[in-house]
């Protein structure tokens, strides 16, 4: 259970529409602790010295919820692939590494406070038509929809996005066409999700434009850095989809 | 005072029929007008706000998360439970019924329970109606698991993302009223969310809760909404413990704070210690991590038989594979062979300390157990088990760093849901009327102890499936008087609201000028440790007398020592902390007397003074078969204790076996 010594650049920036600035830390720590009890150590060693202590999302703490993220030596999430900030450990890094912590950039996601994004914007592409319309109550019973394994694997396989926004900050573009596209192919993929499958795509993209979001132009960092892994073919689903909608089918 | 679980006429299939045939109906019409509140927007709480929002009310839901995406029911792992009996195993609702009664040692209403395993079957069809992609077989049929002490497979699952899956299903539900209601607008139903405002303060009305007020995390600002009910689906109290599988921001904040404007608090002493959790490494640590149980169903529980090769292994002379199968232990399968490694969590849980008690842990600290999967991949397949568990433990090999497939798994228990909560009557409302408690946050389901994979159940039952009954019903009976923000009752709770926040920073601002004091975490790890050690696994008189010492002076340390940032009208993280840690100092307490009080054993609430030759949970069923229901009476005076007894007219109280 060795300790490393690490020197910390972190983004210090007080509100949305002040001027941030990198503020420099160094901290020993336990390399079995994760990456934010590191910054929860961090802020500890702040607050008995009578400062501010960084402001960070987090909830779960272990990669489901999608709370977390930051920029951590340029990357979203970190190093480890498929690892949100919150599985990422010390043991990562080398004894005597300088590792600089950057919230998410990206126009839609308006920084709250140090590392902490405002990214109601994914709810509000939900909001139009990121779901199947059915009102609670009685239903077929369930095994009357049969889906096959694979198809059923598939669409578990999209559905898995934690929201995170990593994409948009790996995104020269900021684009949000991975979170978007991913919404859209685990609905398409199902039957269920058949009647609405033209509306739910036009809805959904057009709110993401509004949002602020770039355009996709094919580069591939989301993929990248998703903490679930989820397939940029998801992408080439919205853009299938979305050709379609406009010409008219999938109504 | 007498406590009306207001249970339905007639024989218990019946009653949830009887109580839907029986119910007022509010007219459409008047709908719109009836605004509800939904605290919380995890599974209880997002399906109750969608529902509400689609039988035409007009819902406002809070969430103290920048999304309700991110709620704790979304890291939910196993699965959830309903009685379909596609497996044709001899499944039935009567048989989920009973398995769920018995598995909570015969401490919950016949009635609730029975509803509830009434619902799950709906609960399928609803999820897959809205595209909840859960595992299915080849021939597209749904895929089923056994799960944690079932001897029937009726467990539904999305991989090891149950949790997640259902919770979006819940959420895009509940974004489709989100936009039904902006697209409408003033006076048309839908919902309005309002995410990151933390509820400090439940509103009265001549007794009937009429509002909350909140406390909004990104300004600071204090706010008031006005409803004709509020719903709390605020999750549970795990936290009081600190080190648990329960989120970071989980609390108990809101549930206390409706406790001290009259709400009743039942059971507080009834946790869940969930065997399957990776153990504890160091003081850093901010939490616990779960492996779900269902791992148990092809994983092996052993510890070392010699306590010589447990130390050798601690001390990183041995390892699990130097140990040969006749040196191991697999004491579930030893002690339980019908059920062998799917015991009750409760029982598998106490196994573990016991063990590790004996000096044959197995990791550094000595407090875990192994779990060993190296007979079913041999017997089964890598495929296969990757294809069961990959995700988990892919998981464990990020967090342990150590690979499951090739050497076992460490475990410990840590703690990872409450079965207490709220007092609440059949229709879910609090003995205030108004107030409705749904999912973890009540007490009302599960006993004294919980069976695996259905937490899910309850949170979705509540939320779709009873309370948009039951509040409609209260509405139109008792057509609660509305209402608004302007009422003085709201200007005095948003004062004392004011006025309790800033006796903390007061304490704040005063250490900061002195350069004295300890941060909220030292505060609030000290409680956890108290907390385990003498409110855990397995509890003793002395014990809790102990912690009913320490929290006291704890909570006075609190008063006096606190160290936090006093900016207020920003976004801070230890500011939202500090008034939580403030409660659990508070909750604690309680809990610590109800187990105090509970001279028995039962389900999670484990007396070392009551238990059978064997070690296990003994029932006092002539004396504490009642749901203890706590009533504050001010800061410095004692609870007072309220019982419901409980009434068994179906099921036969026996002594748990799972030999």
């Amino acid at each position: 259970m060795a300790n490393k010594n690490f020197k910390l650049e972190i983004w210090r920036q007080d509100g949305p529409n002040t001027e941030g600035k990198f503020e420099t830390f160094n901290i020993e720590i336990n390399e079995h602790a994760s990456f934010l009890e590191m910054l929860d150590q961090l802020n500890e060693d702040i607050m008995n010295e009578g400062g501010r202590p960084v402001e960070f999302d987090s909830d779960c703490r272990e990669g489901i919820c999608g709370s977390c993220g930051c920029m951590v030596n340029g990357a979203a999430h970190g190093p480890e692939r498929e690892t949100a900030v919150c599985q990422l450990h010390m043991r990562t890094f080398q004894n005597g590494e300088t590792i600089t912590v950057e919230p998410f950039r990206a126009k839609a996601f308006p920084i709250v406070r140090d590392l902490v994004v405002d990214r109601n914007a994914f709810d509000r592409i939900q909001e139009k038509g990121g779901y199947i319309s059915v009102n609670t109550g009685p239903k077929p019973d369930a095994n009357a929809i049969k889906i096959g394994k694979q198809r059923a694997d598939e669409a578990m396989d999209a559905a898995t996005c934690i929201g995170c926004g990593a994409c948009v900050a790996a995104c020269p573009n900021a684009s949000a066409s991975l979170f978007v596209g991913a919404r859209l192919k685990h609905f398409g993929l199902l039957p269920q999700g058949a009647p609405e499958r033209g509306r739910r795509t036009l809805r959904m993209v057009e709110q993401m434009d509004d949002e602020g979001f770039g355009a996709c132009s094919n580069i591939g960092e989301c993929e990248a850095v998703c903490p679930k892994g989820i397939s940029i073919s998801a992408i080439g689903h919205m853009k299938r989809d979305y050709l379609f909608a406009n010409l008219g089918f999938h109504k | 005072m007498t406590l009306n679980s207001g249970i339905p006429e007639g024989p218990l299939k019946e009653k949830w029929d009887n109580f839907k045939s029986n119910m007022k109906l509010v007219s459409p019409a008047n709908k719109k007008k009836k605004k509800i509140i939904v605290v919380g927007t995890g599974l209880a709480g997002a399906s109750a706000a969608a529902t509400m929002g689609e039988l035409g009310y007009n819902v406002d839901a809070f969430t103290i998360l920048d999304s309700p995406r991110r709620s704790h029911s979304i890291a939910a792992q196993g699965g959830i439970n309903a009685a379909k009996n596609y497996p044709y195993d001899g499944d039935s609702v009567w048989r989920l019924f009973y398995d769920t009664i018995k598995g909570g040692d015969y401490r919950s209403r016949e009635a609730n329970t029975y509803r509830l395993a009434q619902l799950s079957t709906n609960i399928i069809d609803q999820a897959v109606a809205q595209g909840v992609p859960f595992a299915r077989e080849y021939g597209g049929d749904l895929a089923n698991r056994s799960f944690g002490g079932a001897q029937v497979s009726r467990t539904f699952y999305a991989k090891g993302q149950t949790g997640q899956q259902l919770l979006l299903g819940a959420y895009s539900a509940l974004m489709r009223q989100v936009d039904a209601k902006k697209a409408g607008g003033e006076g048309v139903p839908g919902v309005t969310m309002y995410t990151r405002r933390e509820m400090l303060d439940l509103v009265l009305v001549d007794g009937v809760a009429k509002g909350i007020i909140v406390r909004n995390l990104i300004t600071g600002d204090i706010e008031r909404y006005a409803a004709d009910a509020v719903l709390l689906c605020t999750g549970g109290y795990g936290r009081a413990y600190f080190l648990s599988t329960n989120a970071f921001n989980s609390n108990g904040t809101a549930a206390w704070r409706a406790h001290k404007r009259g709400a009743f608090f039942a059971n507080p002493c009834y946790v869940q210690i969930h065997p399957t959790c990776i153990p504890a490494s160091g003081n850093y640590q901010s939490k616990l991590t779960l492996m779900s149980e269902s791992l148990r169903n092809d994983g092996r529980v052993w510890v070392p038989k010699s306590k010589e090769d447990a130390k050798a292994i601690r001390e990183g002379k041995k390892t699990a594979a130097d140990l040969k199968e006749s040196d191991r232990d697999y004491y579930l399968e030893r002690k339980y062979p019908s059920f062998g490694n799917l015991v009750p969590r409760d029982v598998a849980s106490r196994n573990s300390k016991t063990m590790c008690d004996d000096d044959l842990g197995v990791n550094p600290t000595g407090r875990a157990v192994y779990l060993d999967f190296e007979r079913e991949i041999n017997a089964q397949g890598f495929n296969t088990i990757k294809d069961k568990y990959g995700n988990l433990f892919d998981m464990y090999k990020k967090i342990a760093g150590e690979d499951p497939y090739k050497t076992p798994m460490k475990i410990y228990p840590a703690v990872h849901y409450t079965m207490g909560g709220l007092w609440v009557d059949y229709s879910l409302m609090s003995n205030i009327p108004g107030l409705f408690v749904l999912g973890e946050a009540n007490f009302s389901d599960h006993g004294a102890n919980r069976l695996g994979a259905s937490a899910l159940m309850q949170g979705l039952a509540d939320g779709y499936f009873v309370a948009p009954h039951t509040v409609g019903n209260y509405i139109a009976t008792e057509n609660p008087s509305q209402v608004d923000t302007s009422h003085p009752a709201f200007d005095a709770a948003e004062n004392d609201t004011r006025e309790y926040f800033q006796s903390i920073m007061d304490v704040g601002t005063k250490n900061e000028k002195n350069k004295h004091g300890r941060t909220v975490i030292d505060i609030y790890r000290e409680l956890g440790h108290i907390m385990y050690d003498s409110v855990g696994v397995s509890r003793t008189k002395e014990g809790l007398e102990d912690a009913l010492q320490k929290i006291p002076k704890l909570r006075e340390s609190f008063w006096n020592d606190l160290k936090i940032p006093t900016e207020t009208g920003k976004f801070s993280k230890y500011i939202e902390v500090a008034g939580r840690t403030a409660d659990f100092l508070e909750l604690s307490e309680l809990m610590a007397r109800d187990a105090l009080e509970r001279e028995e054993s039962a389900g999670g609430h484990f007396r070392e003074e009551h238990q059978t030759e064997d070690g296990e949970a003994r029932r006092v069923d002539d004396k504490f078969s009642y749901v203890a229901a706590w009533e504050w009476k001010g800061r410095n005076e004692p609870h007072v204790l309220n019982k419901e007894e409980l009434v068994f007219e179906n099921v036969k109280l026996t002594q748990r076996s799972y030999k």
